[in-house]
C-alpha cells in the first residue's frame, strides 16, 4: 500500500526559546531547526511498513516554507520515495494544514497516513484528527504500535490510564506517539541518493484550498517565571521548611 | 447562547477534570451549560453531572456506539447536538479522549479548534500555553463554534454537589463503522489519580532501575502522593508510560511536586513547573531542575528518600 508521512519544520526540541520583544512572537532568527520530533518517528514507521512487505511507495509531504525542503530531503535520505512541498511563508492554522493534505491525500490516494501526535512548537495535536475528519477516514491516534492484519489496521494507543488497541478501516490515519519506535539515523551515502530523489513543490493556490483562518494570536509572552528557591542542607530541614514555611504537608 | 461541555467519565463515574472544564464553560459567558455523557451504561456518571454545580442540562448518548468514546463515533453526534441545539462554545478536558475527538469535531464543522486553554479572557480570548510552556499565546477566535480543550490544572474545578440538572436521553445513534474498539490494558493503582493529585512524587533516570521506584512508592504512601515519571524513566522501562509527566505526557500542578533523579529538561519542565513548592532532589547540583525548585536537596536520592520517608 501506498503512504503518505506529513512532516514538520520546527524549532530544534533542544533550543530555548525567547519571546520577541514586541510580544509578536518567538524570536525564531538564527535558531536551529529540525524535523519535529514526532515526525521522525512517523517516517520511521513508513519506512518499517516497507521494510515489512506492507509499504510499496513511501510519499513525504511538508506544508511550510521553501526552507522545510531540508526536512523533506532528511525524509528522502531516511527511506522515503519522494516528496511533495506545499509552499507557503504564511503561519498557517491546524484546520488550513489539513485542507492542504487532504488535497495532497485525493491525489496522491494513499491507503495510510502518518503524522506526528503534536508538533512540539504550537504544540496543538489537532491536524491528523482533522485530515481523517475530512477525508472520512478512521483515526488512530498517539500510536505506540501498528499492525496490519488484512484489511484492517490495529492500533495500539497511548491512553490516560493505559493502553487501548482499536482496529481500523483501511484507509486509515495513524498518529505517532514517542513510544511507537526509536527513529534511524540517516547515512552519509543516503543523504547523497536523497538529492536525486524527486521532490516537487506546489501553492496552496494550485491545489485550490483556502487556508483562510478564524483564530487571530493577539500577542504572545514569556510566562511569569518562578522565583529561584534555596537549598537545603538536610533532610530534616527540609521536612521543616514543608511543615512551617510552605505549609504542604 | 449554551454551552456543552463533553464529559470525560468510566460510564460509572465522572472524572474530576470534568468539573474543571463546567468551571471555564462558567467563566467564558453567562448562560445553560449543558453536560454531554456519551457512553454505554453510563447513568453513574450521568447523576454525578447532574449534581455538579451549575449545570442546567445533562444530555446521555447511552448505546454501545459509543461504549468507549470512538472519535469516529463521538464526533458526528456532537456535530449533530452542535446544529440543533445552537452552541456558542464546545468544551473538553485536555485529556487523551478530548484530545481524539475535538479536533474531528472542529474539522467536521469546519472551524479551528484551541488547544489546552489555561485562562478564559473572554468570550473569545483564551490564553495557551506553546513551545513546551515557554511562552503563552493569547488567541482570539471568530468562530461561529468554539471548538476548545481546557488544561484542569488551569482552573479550579466546581463543586460536585448543588446541582439539579435535568437529564435527557439522546436517542441519536452514530455509528460510523470505521473502526472498532479491540481491547485495553488498564493500569490499576491504589494510588490518587496522577493529575488530581494534591502531591506528586516523580523519579527520572537516576532510579536506575524499576524495582528501586519502591522507594518513591514507599514515600508516595506516606504523602498520599501519586508516583510520576519522567521520559527517561519511561523509556528505559522502569515505569508504564501513563505515568508520564511533561509536554507529551500528564500536566500536573499539585501544591507539593518532588522530583527525584530527574535533571529538568525542558520537556519535563513543561508538565510539572505550575506546581506550586517543588523539591528537587538530586546529586548533580548543576542540575535545570534547581533552577525552578523551591527547596532543593543535593545528594543521593537513594539514601535521602529513604530518610524523608522515615522522618515523615
Amino acid at each position: 500500500m501506498k503512504v503518505l508521512v506529513a512532516v514538520k519544520r520546527v524549532v530544534d526540541y533542544n533550543v530555548k526559546v525567547r519571546v520577541k520583544p514586541d510580544n509578536s512572537g518567538i524570536d525564531l532568527a538564527n535558531v536551529k531547526m529540525s524535523m519535529n520530533p514526532f515526525c521522525e518517528i512517523a517516517v520511521e514507521e513508513a519506512v518499517r511498513l516497507k521494510e515489512k512487505g506492507i509499504a510499496t511507495e513511501i510519499v513525504a509531504v511538508s506544508v511550510g516554507p521553501t526552507a522545510a525542503q531540508e526536512q523533506l530531503r532528511t525524509a528522502l535520505a531516511l527511506g522515503a520515495d519522494r516528496a511533495i512541498l506545499v509552499d507557503t511563508t504564511e503561519e498557517l492554522s491546524a484546520l488550513a494544514i489539513a485542507k492542504l493534505l487532504k488535497a495532497v491525500v485525493d491525489k496522491e490516494q494513499p491507503q495510510l497516513v502518518i503524522l506526528g501526535k503534536q508538533a512540539i512548537d504550537s504544540d496543538n495535536n489537532q491536524t491528523g484528527q482533522m485530515l481523517a475528519a475530512l477525508c472520512g477516514f478512521a483515526q488512530g491516534t498517539f500510536a505506540s504500535k501498528v499492525e496490519r492484519d488484512g484489511d484492517v489496521l490495529n492500533v495500539t494507543r497511548e491512553i490516560d490510564g493505559g493502553l487501548q488497541t482499536v482496529a481500523l478501516n483501511l484507509p486509515a490515519v495513524v498518529t505517532t506517539d514517542l513510544r511507537l519506535n526509536e527513529p534511524r539515523y540517516a547515512s552519509l551515502p543516503n543523504i547523497m541518493k536523497a538529492k536525486k530523489k524527486p521532490l516537487d513543490v506546489v501553492t496552496p493556490d494550485a491545489l485550490g484550498v483556502s487556508t483562510a483562518s478564524t483564530i487571530k494570536t493577539l500577542k504572545v509572552e514569556a510566562p511569569a517565571g518562578r522565583q529561584a528557591g534555596i537549598k537545603v542542607k538536610s533532610v530534616a530541614e527540609l521536612v521543616e521548611k514543608l511543615k512551617n514555611e510552605a505549609k504542604v504537608i | 447562547m449554551a454551552i456543552l461541555v463533553i464529559a470525560e467519565h468510566s460510564n460509572a463515574t465522572l472524572n474530576g477534570a470534568t468539573l474543571n472544564t463546567i468551571a471555564a464553560a462558567k467563566q467564558i459567558a453567562a448562560g445553560d451549560i449543558h453536560v454531554l455523557i456519551a457512553g454505554q451504561n453510563c447513568t453513574g456518571a450521568a447523576e454525578a453531572a447532574a449534581k455538579a454545580d451549575s449545570v442546567s442540562k445533562v444530555l446521555v448518548a447511552d448505546h454501545a456506539a459509543y461504549a468507549q468514546q470512538l472519535s469516529e463515533n463521538i464526533a458526528p453526534l456532537v456535530v449533530e447536538l452542535s446544529k440543533s441545539n445552537g452552541y456558542s462554545h464546545v468544551l473538553a478536558p485536555a485529556g487523551s479522549n478530548g484530545k481524539n475527538f475535538m479536533p474531528r469535531i472542529a474539522a467536521l464543522l469546519d472551524v479551528d479548534q484551541i488547544s489546552e486553554i489555561i485562562s478564559v479572557e473572554s468570550s473569545d480570548t483564551f490564553k495557551r500555553p506553546i513551545y513546551a510552556g515557554n511562552a503563552i499565546a493569547t488567541v482570539q477566535s471568530s468562530a461561529p463554534v468554539k471548538v476548545i480543550t481546557v488544561r484542569a490544572t488551569g482552573f479550579d474545578p466546581v463543586a460536585t454537589e448543588g446541582g439539579s440538572a435535568t437529564v435527557e436521553p439522546v436517542s441519536l445513534v452514530q455509528d460510523a463503522g470505521l473502526s472498532r474498539f479491540v481491547s485495553e490494558e488498564l493500569a490499576t493503582t491504589d494510588r490518587p489519580d496522577l493529575g488530581a493529585a494534591k502531591v506528586v512524587v516523580s523519579g527520572g533516570r537516576g532510579l536506575q532501575s524499576g524495582d528501586n521506584f519502591k522507594i518513591l512508592y514507599a514515600l508516595a504512601d506516606k504523602l498520599g502522593a501519586a508516583v510520576g515519571a519522567s521520559r527517561a524513566a519511561v523509556d528505559a522501562g522502569f515505569v508504564p508510560n501513563d505515568m508520564q509527566v511533561g509536554q507529551t505526557g500528564k500536566i500536573v500542578a499539585p501544591q507539593l511536586y518532588i522530583a527525584v533523579g530527574i535533571s529538568g529538561a525542558i520537556q519535563h519542565l513543561a508538565g510539572m513547573k505550575d506546581s506550586k513548592i517543588i523539591v528537587a532532589i538530586n546529586k548533580d547540583e548543576e542540575a535545570p531542575i534547581f533552577q525552578v525548585a523551591d527547596y532543593g536537596l543535593v545528594g543521593d536520592l537513594f539514601e535521602l528518600v529513604p530518610e524523608l520517608e522515615k522522618s515523615l
